[in-house]
C-alpha cells in the first residue's frame, strides 16, 4: 500500500520554527505543511500591506525558510505554506531572494494567487452575488464603503497543480489551513477530486494538524500538568495510505502527548456543524471519523466519510471598525474590586472632560470577571485587581488619547496602585463580514506560477 | 444525586470563527454523555454565558468521540480583530463551559474517573 508522512510545522503567524526543524530533521517526512493564517491574521497583514504595498504576508516567513530550506533540501522535504497572506507574490519573491543567498538558485518555488477578490467585490455584486452575512444575512451595505479587503478560501487544486510542476516550495494566500495538507496527500495517494471519503479524510487530518502543538498536548483540558516537555513539544505528522486510513504522530524524543484525547480536542476546534464541516474540496462528516489509540503516541483516525464539495467559496471581508484605545492600572487588597470600579468612573469622566468621544467602552476587572463574566463568583478577599478599560474611537488620535487622560489616577486616584501605563499604542479595528460566492467566479482567476529561484524574474 | 461542576468530569476546548464561538465538551464514559444531554442544554449554556453571547446558542451531538459542540452566536464582540475584550479569541470559554452544575446520580459520578489535581 502506498503512503507518505506529512508534518505540521506552523500552527499560527508567531509560531516557533523550532517545531517545524524537529518534523525536519526527526520526523520522516515528505512535506511539511504551515498554517499561517486565521482570521485575525488577515486583518494584521492587510493592515501590513497598507502601510508597506511591499508587505502583506508574514514577516517571520523570510526567517522561516532561512532555518528551513537547507535541512529541507537535504532530506527532500518540500514545504507548503500559506504565509502569503495578502500578498503571495511578495512572499514568494521574499523565499526566492533567501534561496539565492543560500546558493539554492535551482529552488523551485511555487505561489497561488487569485483568493484575494478585495478589487472585484462591486463587480460580483453587480453580477448577482449578494454578499451577504453568511451568519445572520444581513446586506452588506452599511460597511461596504470601510472594507479593505476580502479573500476566497481556495481549496488543495493549485498547490497539486504546483506540485505536478515540481515545486520545492509552495506559496499561497488564503488557501484553507486543512487544503495545505490534503494536496501532498491527493499528489502522492493519486486520490480522484470526488473521491469524497479519502478528501473528506485529508481534511481531518489536516485540521488536526493545523494548529501545530494543540493536537500534541497543547492547551489539553485533561491532566495538562502529565504532559511532557511541552517546551519542545512535537509538532504532529501524519502517515497516510492510499486507502486514506491514517495513524496521527510526532516525531520520536519530541516532548508532548498524543492520545485519543488530545487528539479528539483538537478535532472539534472551532467546529460549527460536525456533520458538514465545509472545505472548498469536500465537505467532511466529523462524526464519522473514528480515533484508536495505536500504540505509544500514536492515534489511528479511520471511517471518515464526506459528501460532495460545496458550490460555493467561502470569503471573509474585513472592514475598518475604528480604533481602540486602552488603559489599564493594577489595584491592591483591601477592596481592590471597589478600587478599580471607582477608577473606571473616574477615567470615564475624565475622558468626557477632554473631548473624547467613545463609540463604545469596555470595563473588565482582570482578576475578577475578564475571562468568564457574570459567571465568576466574586472573591471574598480579592488581593488585587488589573482595571482595563477598553473604548472604541472614530480616530486614532482618540483612541492614542484615552490612555493619557487615565494617567493623573497615579497620584490622583484610589490608593494602593501597583503598576499603571498603556499596553501599547492604538489599535486599528477590523470587522468580519463572512460571506459566500460561486466557486466558478473565483475559480478561473487563480493563478499557480513555479519559478527557479536563480531565474530572472 | 449530586450537584457537581462539570470541570470534576468533563473536558471542553473553545475557539472562535468570526462572530461565532465553537464550545466542545467531552464526557468521560458513555454514561456521562447521557448525562451531559440530558442536563447541559443549550438555553442552560446561553444563561450561563450571560452578556458574552447576544445571539443564539446550538447544540451538535458528536457521539463518535462521546461530546457535545455547542455553537455561540454573536458571542465575541464582533469578531477578533475588531474586540475589545481580554479574550478576543474566546479561548477561555470552554473553561466557562466547565463552570456549569449539573445534577449526576451518585452511582455514575463512582464510575467515573476521578477528577485530578495538578501539583501544588
Amino acid at each position: 500500500m502506498r503512503s507518505v508522512r506529512v508534518g505540521a510545522g506552523q500552527g499560527f503567524y508567531g509560531d516557533t520554527p523550532d517545531g517545524a526543524l524537529d518534523v525536519a530533521r526527526n520526523g520522516d517526512v515528505s512535506y511539511i505543511c504551515f498554517d499561517a493564517l486565521a482570521e485575525l491574521t488577515m486583518a494584521i497583514l492587510q493592515k501590513d500591506r497598507m502601510r508597506n504595498p511591499e508587505g502583506g504576508y508574514t514577516r517571520d516567513l523570510p526567517s522561516f525558510m532561512r532555518l528551513l530550506l537547507p535541512i529541507a533540501r537535504e532530506q527532500g522535504i518540500k514545504l507548503i505554506t500559506n504565509a502569503g497572506g495578502m500578498n503571495p507574490q511578495g512572499a514568494a519573491a521574499a523565499v526566492r531572494s533567501v534561496a539565492r543567498d543560500l546558493g539554492m538558485d535551482d529552488l523551485r518555488v511555487g505561489v497561488v494567487s487569485g483568493d484575494d477578490i478585495t478589487t472585484r467585490l462591486d463587480d460580483l455584486r453587480s453580477g448577482g452575488t449578494t454578499l451577504a452575512h453568511l451568519d445572520t444575512g444581513a446586506s452588506i451595505d452599511p460597511v461596504r464603503d470601510r472594507v479593505v479587503f476580502a479573500v476566497a478560501y481556495l481549496g488543495a487544486q493549485p498547490i497539486v497543480d504546483a506540485l505536478q510542476r515540481e515545486a520545492d516550495v509552495i506559496v499561497t494566500g488564503r488557501v484553507a489551513d486543512a487544503s495545505l495538507f490534503v494536496a501532498p496527500m491527493v499528489h502522492e495517494l493519486g486520490w480522484a477530486w470526488d473521491d469524497w471519503d479519502k478528501l473528506a479524510a485529508g481534511v481531518v487530518l489536516g485540521h488536526l494538524m493545523e494548529c501545530s502543538g494543540q493536537a500534541t498536548g497543547g492547551n489539553f483540558s485533561g491532566d495538562w500538568w502529565n504532559i511532557p516537555d511541552l517546551d519542545r513539544v512535537g509538532y504532529p505528522i501524519c502517515e497516510v495510505y492510499d486507502d486514506a486510513s491514517a495513524l496521527i504522530s510526532k516525531p520520536p524524543g519530541s516532548g508532548g502527548w498524543v492520545s485519543v484525547d488530545t487528539v479528539k480536542q483538537q478535532l472539534l476546534y472551532e467546529v460549527l456543524d460536525p456533520r458538514s464541516y465545509m472545505n472548498p474540496d469536500v465537505v467532511a462528516d466529523f462524526t464519522s471519523v473514528e480515533l484508536l489509540a495505536a500504540g505509544h503516541n500514536m492515534v489511528e483516525v479511520a471511517h471518515v466519510r464526506g459528501r460532495p464539495r460545496p458550490d460555493t467559496l467561502k470569503v471573509i471581508a474585513g472592514y475598518l471598525d475604528g480604533w481602540m484605545g486602552t488603559a489599564m492600572i493594577g489595584y491592591s487588597w483591601p477592596d481592590a474590586p471597589a478600587k478599580a470600579r471607582r477608577a473606571a468612573e473616574l477615567i470615564e469622566k475624565l475622558a468626557t472632560r477632554s473631548g473624547l468621544e467613545p463609540l463604545e467602552q469596555l470595563v473588565e476587572l482582570v482578576g475578577v470577571d475578564s475571562l468568564h463574566g457574570d459567571a465568576a463568583a466574586p472573591a471574598a478577599d480579592t488581593n488585587e485587581v488589573m482595571l482595563r478599560v477598553a473604548a472604541r474611537f472614530a480616530s486614532e488620535e482618540e483612541a492614542a488619547r484615552f490612555p493619557r487622560v487615565a494617567m493623573p489616577l497615579a497620584l490622583n486616584g484610589p490608593p494602593f496602585i501597583g503598576g499603571s501605563g498603556s499596553p501599547g499604542g492604538p489599535r486599528a479595528l477590523l470587522g468580519v463580514w463572512p460571506t459566500l460566492v460561486e466557486r466558478e467566479l473565483v475559480e478561473p482567476l487563480v493563478e499557480v506560477h513555479v519559478q527557479a529561484a536563480g531565474a530572472a524574474s | 444525586m449530586s450537584r457537581v461542576r462539570l470541570a470534576a468530569v468533563g473536558q471542553a476546548r473553545s475557539g472562535d470563527k468570526g462572530d461565532l464561538a465553537n464550545v466542545a465538551l467531552f464526557a468521560p464514559t458513555e454514561a456521562l454523555y447521557e448525562v451531559f444531554k440530558r442536563e447541559v442544554t443549550p438555553q442552560r449554556v446561553k444563561r450561563l454565558f450571560g452578556r458574552f453571547v447576544k445571539g443564539t446558542v446550538d447544540r451538535y451531538e458528536v457521539p463518535n468521540v462521546r461530546a457535545l459542540n455547542f455553537v455561540l452566536h454573536e458571542a465575541l464582540d464582533g469578531g477578533a480583530a475588531r474586540s475589545l475584550r481580554s479574550d478576543p479569541l474566546g479561548k477561555s470559554y470552554g473553561s466557562l463551559l466547565l463552570r456549569m452544575e449539573i445534577d449526576i446520580d451518585d452511582n455514575l459520578l463512582r464510575q467515573a474517573p476521578p477528577q485530578l489535581h495538578p501539583p501544588e
